[in-house]
Parts: structure tokens; C-alpha cells; sequence
């Protein structure tokens, strides 16, 4: 499938929005991009791997990991690790230990408004199975059926050293062009905003943000 | 305190009084009485700081046990005030005009155990939870385990031990009987 079918598509309904926003926001639905020829695609996965940027937002208990991780005593810019400030100018989504609901929102929203490729990374148990807080009434079991998550840390909390060994693993997996996340969420788009609208009930933003 | 109490029951139907420590003790209210009893200590004992506001969900006895926790910045006294409300239609008096981050209390409360406080501030707008359309949470018949399950989709595979028979097999694997152990 190709960008230039994106107008064949079905225009997203959203349902969630009301005048004027909806003037504001577009109904195009995301479309998965073509790989290059294999050579060009593999430079460019060398390239993506070695210039990794996070995104600024600290969505669990996890995210106070990242601070020691970019400062001096662990250094992840020696592993061309670096912080970003919008989600538009990052490529790397840290899942930072459990998200609420009200969370998982917000992760959305972020997570549409990252360019392709976009990676994410999910720190700690809880974005694995809920970690201990499985069974809570606001608490997202498995990050994985709301966006595609490339790798998993587990821990509760993982040090920085296991989140370095989880960013060289991803590093590695980027060059053997297996992080295809933008594409796996654009291919099965329907599958994952219908779970994500099972669990946000009021969903008042559009169906795809960019 | 023991002073307080015995200044305060002339006045009011305060019952139950309990000193837990030095300086910190609970008391017992009726509901109606409750908010004047507040302004009361407000505005002529001294307890001018809520330290916080909350509810215990005693669905035993069926109610509601709301817990006004006061302080006394001049003798550094606290003091509980217990008013038990009903369960059913559970309706309190705002004192949102004695303070006024009660109100956030209030909003919280009307979330989380559907305490409504007629007249509090943005009570009916959403806290913490966004669009929850179940019974609210923190009251105790609500099954959190099951709501998660059915909500949320947990992977496969998860199994948790009982921690008391789990360490005694871990550490006496040869002990026989039950989890204390016995005869061997």
C-alpha cells in the first residue's frame, strides 16, 4: 500500500469531536510507507539507530530512571541517546512504568504526532503485564495492544544500566530493520483505536492525531 | 484535649472521644451537626488548617465515615472530627466557604465513593478519572480485580503464589503440615 492510496481510504469518522475543532483536525488515516531498495534501507537504518532522541515525557513512576540516564554518571549521549522536547522532533517513546487510563490518552496523542520511524520502548513491568498493579480499575495491562512497542525492559524499576543494554538492543534490532512500529500501527490502525476506545470512554479528540 | 472535648459537649452532640497520642485525638459527630461543629472549632478554637478531608467505606455497618482532620497551629493540636453518613443517596454538607481547597476534597470524594456535596464547586466535573461510567471505584462492592480483567487485556501466564506457603517451601522444603509447619 502505497501513499498515494491514501485518498482511497475510508475518512475517519471523528466521532469524538465537535465544531469548530472539527474544521481544525484531518480525517486521513495513516498509510504504511514502502521500504527503499535493501542497500538504501540499510544505511538508513544505521543512521536511525545512531541518532536516537526521547521523548520529554515521563509518563510513570519509571521515568525518574531517565535523569540519572542523561546526566553525567551513566551518559547515554555515549551511546547517541539524547533527549528531545516535542514529540515531533523525537523518534524514541519511553513508556515509563504503568499508565492510567487517563495516561494512555495522553500517550496516544503523542505517540500520532511522532514522525516516522518511531520507536518505543517500554520500561519496567508494569507496561508488560501490569506489573503490580494488574489489577487495578485504572490501569493499562498490556501497553502493547494501544500502540506497538518495539522492546521491553522489565524490572520494577530497571536501573539505568539495564535501560543502556535495552537502548543498545534496540540500536541492534533498528539496523536489522525490525522496528517497523509506524507501519505495524498503520496497517492494523482499526484493531488498535478499537481497544483504545474500549478503554478511554471519553474520547473527545480526533481518531488520528497529527 | 480532654478540655476540648469537655468545652465542646455542652454545646454540641460530640461523642466517642479518643486521645490516640499526645496531641492527636478523634471525635464522633452527627451529621447534621458536623458542619457547625467545624466552624465552631474554626472560629473560636483555633484548629484553622484541614490537614485533609477523606472517606472510609464501612459497608458493614453502611455507611460512610467521613474524616475531617483539623490542626491548631497555636498548641499543635490535631483533631479528628468522625461524621458517619449514610451509605444509600450519600449527601453531605459542603464546607467548601470554610475552605476552600475542601472543594477539591469534595470533587475527589464525588468521584471516587460518590459522596455528592450539593453546592462545592465543579463537584460534577471529572478529577482524576475521565469519563468512568461503572460505580465509582473506591466503594467496596465495586470489584476492582474483575473490572480489570474485563476492561484491560491481561497477558496470559501470570500466576501469583500465597507469599506464606511460598517462603515455607522455599526454605523448609522437607517440613511436612500445614504452613505453621507441625509435627514432622
Amino acid at each position: 500500500m502505497r501513499s498515494a492510496n491514501r485518498k482511497d481510504l475510508p475518512e475517519l469518522p471523528n466521532e469524538g469531536l465537535t465544531y469548530p475543532d472539527t474544521e481544525y483536525f484531518c480525517k486521513t488515516r495513516p498509510v504504511p510507507v514502502e521500504p527503499h531498495f535493501k542497500a538504501m534501507e540499510q544505511v538508513r537504518n544505521w543512521a536511525r539507530a545512531n541518532s536516537l532522541s526521547i521523548q520529554a515525557f515521563g509518563t510513570g513512576c519509571g521515568a525518574v530512571e531517565l535523569r540519572p540516564l542523561m546526566t553525567a554518571r551513566y551518559d547515554a549521549y555515549r551511546y547517541s541517546v539524547t533527549g528531545s522536547a516535542t514529540p515531533r522532533q523525537s523518534c524514541v517513546f519511553v513508556i515509563g512504568g504503568y499508565a492510567s487510563v487517563k495516561t494512555l490518552k495522553r500517550i496516544i496523542v503523542s505517540y500520532e504526532q511522532m514522525q516516522n520511524p518511531k520507536f518505543v520502548v517500554g520500561l519496567g513491568s508494569c507496561t508488560v503485564n501490569g506489573g503490580m498493579y494488574w489489577d487495578s480499575y485504572n490501569t493499562i495491562n498490556r501497553i502493547d495492544h494501544y500502540i506497538p512497542v518495539d522492546l521491553y525492559i522489565s524490572g520494577c524499576m530497571p536501573r539505568p544500566e539495564a535501560l543502556l543494554a535495552g537502548f543498545i538492543k534496540l540500536k541492534e534490532l533498528i539496523k536489522a530493520g525490525k522496528c517497523e512500529g509506524a507501519n505495524k500501527y498503520a496497517e492494523n490502525f482499526d484493531w488498535y483505536k478499537a481497544n483504545q476506545k474500549k478503554v478511554i470512554k471519553n474520547w473527545n479528540m480526533p481518531d488520528y492525531n497529527w | 484535649m480532654k478540655q476540648l472535648f469537655e468545652r465542646l459537649q455542652p454545646l454540641f452532640a460530640v461523642s466517642d472521644f479518643k486521645k490516640q497520642h499526645g496531641d492527636l485525638a478523634f471525635l464522633r459527630i452527627p451529621k447534621e451537626h458536623a458542619e457547625m461543629l467545624i466552624r465552631h472549632l474554626r472560629d473560636h478554637e483555633g484548629f484553622s488548617h484541614l490537614v485533609f478531608f477523606t472517606a472510609v467505606d464501612y459497608i458493614e455497618d453502611g455507611v460512610f465515615r467521613l474524616i475531617y482532620m483539623l490542626h491548631d497551629y497555636g498548641t499543635k493540636n490535631t483533631l479528628g472530627v468522625h461524621v458517619d453518613i449514610a451509605r444509600e443517596n450519600a449527601t453531605m454538607t459542603s464546607i467548601h466557604e470554610l475552605w476552600a481547597q475542601a472543594a477539591l476534597y469534595q470533587r475527589e470524594l464525588k468521584e471516587m465513593f460518590g459522596i455528592d456535596f450539593p453546592g462545592s464547586p465543579g463537584v460534577d466535573e471529572d478529577f482524576m478519572l475521565e469519563g468512568w461510567d461503572e460505580i465509582p471505584p473506591m466503594r467496596r462492592e465495586f470489584d476492582t480485580k474483575a473490572y480489570a480483567e474485563k476492561t484491560f487485556f491481561p497477558r496470559p501466564g501470570r500466576k501469583s503464589t500465597e507469599p506464606r506457603t511460598h517462603m515455607q517451601e522455599q526454605l523448609y522444603p522437607n517440613r511436612q503440615g500445614g504452613p505453621d509447619g507441625g509435627e514432622k
